[in-house]
């Protein structure tokens, strides 16, 4: 078999795989696994609304998908995806209700720029960190996700006065649409799903089609051969971090100017980020996998709210569901030593 | 409040928060020393927490207040057989360690909240009769300001802490048993030509963090909360890496790190009674931790230095 069959078969054999368990799961819980995922089914594709507001749940898995996978190309791993994805939230949502007066040609682009350059700001954190004095980036960027988190919180605390959200973004600022949500039977489908697509795009040509981006590459393959070959090792893992914290930021903007209007305070954090590196993982750090993967789990995450209701099967079936998927795909090499065996047992036949 | 009363406000109070970072803390230590990355704690502790609030509601009838030892039993085994899944992955799947990290703390919140509706129906468990109790240990408790300060109000599982604590430098650095640990995790190939078996190790440093991280998760639960959800746990198992982290892979400075970040969620929580402290914003304290443990990393507070072959899978015969 092919590396490049082996490197699709993998991913595909762990979601056939997470999704066996979880039916083992419910059946050994006495649940119908059957109702199940029928119940998930229709919650994803039942009706108008559903799908709505599956695309919605899959935008910001786009961005955070994006963001683990473009520093997973330089060889970074950043698990803040979740801080910097706060960051974001929280700077979309104040420029999009602080600022009035601005006609929406203007300020929208102005409040996604703000969440990228906030988002931006706190990978470049972890960046310079790295880069300057060799702090690991997981831990660095872990620490900052429960910064963020505080930080982010305090802030809205003091900006709504006591509040636990800060006003909703003004109509000039709002990612919402009419048309899109008309046919979508009253979905919160907003214009993100479009910025979360131009950013696949941006992040393939950044890679393929730009000298900066091999650079990128290359520092991800072999730091020292990239470093030999006379390029500034530093410099690219510091504008990696930067870049990938600008797709984290989008994310939140797609929360605070589409799906909520607003940035709350939150208990712990919302996830999102977390599932990117699911996401990037199942789609193989490529911009159209993440597409995939981001599909994949946006659904399975909404589809779930369906379950308790239609089937009574508690929603965190999905979430083991996924768990599982990405323990698959870690695991990897025992999967292709099994492909391998198999494909050679067929080939002496 | 008096200076006196404040400080005997908050020290048994920074120990009763200290208490699951310590046991969290020392089990992410044999973990990361073993060689395996420890970021699997949190999710450790999320089963432990389950398993101790799950044995405490179901067993009260029986045990009565004892309950609270077969709750702490159970949450050790069930946080190191829950801890064969990262053990296998890492070590055996050779998978990426962050990433089964992040899986299993994703996959241990899930189930956990799963089983609580299945068997009771609804999102959080009620509260256990039996939380573990202060009490005060005899003669100690009678010296002047020691007495009050440390040994008037004390959990069980802050003494068991502190033994942990002081065992685990031990057996690390006193025993032939915790030279090997140490050893696969800094340079396995050469342990592996001493006759260590690497793997085995490796196995048993993950469940040693499976089983500290499974008490700590149910002393936590069984002290602060006294039910188990979702949001029981909510990052103690990051800080206690944080901790382990700010001690510098060191048992005793674990010790001292998880005291300090006891210390510092004492005042972020009760610190609005206290004078000075609560003219600080609490978010400072909040995220002090966190910053702390960037600059601890970031050499600030002297270099902190992980076991070199932390998160290296290894496999026999590739240099």
């Amino acid at each position: 078999m092919s590396n490049r069959v082996v490197n699709i078969l993998v991913p595909l054999i762990s979601v056939v795989l997470g999704l066996l368990v979880g039916g083992i799961i419910m059946v050994v819980s006495g649940y119908d696994a059957i109702d199940g995922y029928i119940a998930l089914w229709n919650g994803i594709f039942g009706d108008a609304y559903s799908i709505g507001n599956t695309i919605r749940q899959i935008t910001p898995y786009i961005l955070s998908g994006l963001a683990v996978a473009f520093a997973f190309r330089t060889g970074l791993f950043n698990i803040g995806v979740e801080g910097q994805l706060l960051m974001g939230w929280l700077a979309a949502a104040y420029v999009g209700y602080a600022i009035e007066g601005l006609p929406r040609i203007i300020h929208l682009p102005l409040a996604l720029l703000a969440a990228a350059a906030a988002g931006a700001f706190w990978a470049f954190i972890v960046g310079f960190l790295k880069a300057k004095l060799h702090v690991h980036e997981v831990i660095a960027s872990i620490m900052l996700n429960y910064t963020a988190l505080y930080l982010t919180n305090a802030a809205i605390k003091s900006l709504s006065d006591g509040s636990f959200k800060t006003p909703t973004v003004l109509e000039s600022a709002t990612l919402r649409n009419q048309w899109l949500r008309e046919i979508t039977d009253n979905s919160s489908l907003h214009l993100g799903i479009f910025v979360a697509i131009l950013m696949v795009v941006v992040m393939w040509f950044i890679l393929e089609k730009t000298t900066r981006g091999y650079e990128l590459k290359s520092v991800g393959f072999n730091k020292n051969a990239a470093e030999y070959a006379g390029m500034n090792v530093n410099r690219n893992i510091i504008l990696a971090m930067t870049i990938s914290g600008v797709f984290a930021g989008l994310g939140g903007a797609m929360e605070a100017l589409g799906t909520y209007q607003n940035a709350s305070i939150k208990a712990a954090a919302s996830g999102i980020g977390f599932d990117g590196i699911a996401v990037a993982l199942l789609g193989a750090n490529n911009p159209i996998g993440v597409f995939f993967g981001a599909s994949l789990f946006g659904s399975l995450k909404y589809g779930a709210l369906n379950m308790p209701n239609a089937a009574g099967i508690p929603e965190e079936i999905v979430s083991i569901i996924i768990a599982v998927i990405i323990l698959f795909v870690a695991s990897g090499y025992i999967l292709r030593v099994a492909l391998e065996k198999f494909g050679k047992k067929k080939e002496g036949k | 409040m008096s200076f006196l009363e404040v400080l005997y406000f908050i020290v048994p109070s920074a120990l009763l928060y200290a208490t699951p970072l310590i046991l969290t803390g020392i089990g992410a230590l044999f973990s990361e020393r073993a060689g395996v990355i420890g970021l699997g704690v949190e999710g450790l502790m999320i089963v432990g927490a389950f398993t101790g609030i799950y044995i405490n509601l179901e067993y009260y009838a029986d045990f009565g207040k004892n309950v609270i030892w077969l709750a702490l039993l159970a949450a050790l085994l069930a946080g190191a057989v829950f801890s064969l899944i990262i053990a296998v992955a890492a070590v055996t799947f050779r998978a990426d360690q962050t990433v089964t990290g992040v899986a299993v703390n994703m996959l241990a919140a899930a189930i956990t909240v799963f089983l609580v509706k299945l068997i009771y129906g609804k999102g959080q468990t009620d509260m256990v009769s039996a939380p573990l109790q202060r009490f005060e240990i005899p003669y100690l408790s009678d010296i002047p300001f020691l007495g009050p300060l440390l040994f008037q109000n004390v959990y069980s599982t802050t003494i068991i802490a502190l033994i942990v604590a002081v065992g685990a430098w031990f057996v690390l650095y006193k025993m032939p048993f915790g030279l090997r640990i140490r050893s696969v995790g800094e340079h396995p190939m050469a342990a592996d030509t001493m006759g260590i078996n690497v793997a085995k190790m490796r196995y048993i440093g993950v469940m040693i963090s499976g089983a500290l991280a499974g008490v700590g998760g149910a002393s936590l639960a069984m002290t602060s909360s006294g039910d188990f959800s979702g949001s029981t746990v909510a990052g103690q198992g990051f800080i206690a890496i944080a901790a382990m982290i700010f001690g510098k892979w060191h048992p005793l400075g674990t010790l001292g790190a998880a005291l300090f970040f006891g210390l510092a969620q004492t005042l972020s929580i009760g610190g609005g009674n206290i004078p000075f402290v609560q003219d600080i914003p609490s978010v400072i304290l909040q995220v002090l931790p966190y910053v702390l443990t960037i600059l601890a990393l970031a050499g600030f507070i002297g270099k902190a230095v992980a076991p070199k072959a932390s998160g290296v899978p290894y496999i026999k015969g590739k240099r």
